[in-house]
């Protein structure tokens, strides 16, 4: 029955997937602190218009998929502070997904590709792409180590932010550029659709459980490595895509983190959604 | 002469998927527009977002079921909405993490219903059906549908139209007035649900936060009044899909399309070039 799950052509797959659950564990918890899950959601969605365009010209998927993310981040961030931040997000969203509508009408691929792009695929990786997926791991995670204290303190304290000279600005698009890094890991095996539930669904729980920032970052790191390992043991057996079984684990995490928090009912949760309220924005 | 023959090509007038496309493209721009006015002012554009995410689950199961979309859409939305309801408005960062669990589940379960559809029929393209739309393959059997929850819709708003107004503007003085806050939300939200799902028939279940949400921001830009503001978007929202339909029904012609560009391409584009141009107006004109 799972013979095979551990074959040579699945070695890139465990081991992207991991990354990737780390990685987005991480990212995920300053997307739940700072409340960004639109934007978040707008990027991979977006960055599908990469992969579909690269399948156009015959290019390399990573290499569209960082592109497209990179667009929609710089777009989200500049454009987005002046104006409604949820509308520009909204509008940067459809237009991207719109242009990726006409790449796939152009576009002779099979209907299977464009669905794999959308909603995962577990043997997507190619060896290939293992070393750029690995340095972009290594990049992303330096970038939350490096941004760790200036997005914690903007995100819960701005005017000690503002008084330490650090720019929101600049913190804002960092940090949304570590989301494009770790969208453009997921995107090829979730699918696009589904990178968000694993940016916010782990680190989601983590904080109904601890309001400890490093404790929080390991229980989403944890918790997505669950998440990605049971959901390509699943669908490599079941054949149904990855995608589901993802985003099924980030309502059942959310569930079971509320309830433990209600159970519990220590004065955790109302600390961690204080210190969530009092955040920017 | 020549240049309005090459925008309106011989047979635009007389196909019947283009009028039926014309007739529940203006009906959803015109529904759109009120219910998407609100969406911008309430700072809802996620929530409506979420809703058109989730709604791809309907469309997913009825193409499974093969009953209409467009009762796939309507039925998911409006349990979208119920859900959002049950989870309660606590705080708004609160219910942003929920809302977004929730779509993910709903996308999760779309690819499964949509993996089960082509394993079991030899439909290929119903994920670029369901997601990304095609107008021109609304059966006209579905137009009385469409219309009857455009007016329930527009009914719904109009309902709720002045505490609505009020709660949305300014919340504190709203329930110091004893308006039944969570009715007036709760009707907004079917109103929401409803849009959204007629939206996703027309330009597809994730795009269509982009007929909701664009042309009520550019109005908004635009106008002083709510009131006029809706007229303002309902102009620019029927303006986009007619023309979108028109450039769609062209483009079978042009030399680089092998089987013509896709009408929400065309829409999305529009939509974004009319909230740029009004951006670009309001701040020329607060300048002047």
């Amino acid at each position: 029955m799972f013979s095979g799950l551990f074959s040579g052509f699945m070695v890139g797959t465990w081991l992207q997937a991991s990354v990737m659950a780390v990685v987005a564990g991480a990212v995920g918890f300053f997307v739940v602190l700072r409340g960004s899950s639109f934007a978040a959601h707008a990027i991979p969605q977006g960055a599908f218009t990469g992969a579909a365009g690269a399948a156009l010209i015959g290019a390399n998927t990573l290499a569209g998929v960082g592109t497209f993310s990179l667009l929609g981040v710089v777009a989200i961030a500049r454009w987005g502070r002046r104006g409604q931040h949820d509308v520009v997000t909204a509008l940067c969203l459809v237009t991207l997904l719109g242009v990726g509508s006409l790449f796939l009408s152009m576009s002779t691929e099979y209907a299977e590709q464009t669905f794999s792009l959308l909603f995962g695929e577990p043997l997507a990786v190619s060896s290939a792409d293992l070393l750029p997926t690995a340095a972009l791991g290594a990049g992303c995670i330096t970038m939350v180590v490096v941004l760790f204290r200036p997005l914690m303190l903007s995100s819960i304290a701005p005017e000690l932010a503002a008084a330490r000279g650090i720019r929101p600005a600049r913190v804002e698009l960092l940090f949304l550029l570590a989301v494009g890094v770790a969208t453009t890991m997921a995107l090829p095996v979730v699918g696009a659709l589904l990178v968000f539930s694993l940016m916010i669904g782990p680190p989601a729980t983590a904080r109904f459980v601890t309001d400890r920032p490093l404790q929080a970052m390991a229980i989403s790191g944890g918790l997505g490595l669950i998440t990605v390992w049971v959901s390509i043991t699943a669908s490599f057996w079941s054949n149904w895509p990855i995608g589901f079984f993802v985003g099924a684990f980030a309502v059942v995490w959310y569930v079971l983190g509320r309830c433990l928090a209600r159970w519990r009912r220590k004065p955790v949760r109302a600390v961690a959604l204080e210190l969530a309220g009092s955040g920017s924005r | 002469m020549s240049i309005l023959h090459a925008i309106f090509q011989p047979g635009l007038f007389s196909n019947s998927s283009v009028q039926d496309a014309a007739v529940v493209g203006a009906v959803v721009a015109v529904v759109c527009a009120p219910v998407g006015v609100f969406t911008v002012v309430r700072g809802q554009s996620f929530a409506g977002h979420a809703f058109a995410d989730i709604t791809a689950t309907g469309g997913s199961g009825a193409f499974l079921l093969g009953v209409s979309p467009l009762l796939g859409f309507v039925a998911m939305a409006l349990a979208g909405a119920g859900a959002t309801e049950l989870l309660g408005a606590e705080r708004q960062r609160g219910r942003d993490l929920a809302t977004g669990v929730l779509l993910g589940a709903g996308l999760g379960l779309s690819a499964l219903l949509l993996y089960l559809t082509t394993t079991t029929e030899s439909t290929t393209g119903a994920a670029v059906t369901v997601l990304f739309g095609s107008i021109f393959a609304v059966s006209s059997s579905t137009l009385p549908m469409v219309i009857g929850f455009g007016v329930s819709a527009l009914f719904l708003v109009g309902l709720v139209y002045r505490p609505l107004l009020l709660s949305s503007i300014n919340p504190d003085l709203a329930s110091a007035q004893g308006l039944g806050r969570r009715t007036v939300g709760l009707v907004y939200m079917v109103s929401l649900a409803l849009s959204v799902a007629l939206s996703a028939l027309t330009i597809g279940a994730i795009l269509s936060t982009a007929l909701l949400i664009g042309p009520a921001a550019a109005a908004l830009r635009l106008a002083r009044s709510p009131g006029r503001a809706i007229v303002c978007a309902a102009v620019i929202g029927v303006t986009a899909t007619w023309a979108g339909i028109i450039l769609a029904y062209d483009s079978y012609n042009w030399p680089t399309a092998q089987q013509g560009w896709p009408v929400s391409f065309f829409v999305v584009s529009l939509v974004l070039a009319a909230y740029l141009l009004a951006q670009l107006t309001s701040r020329r004109a607060r300048r002047a």
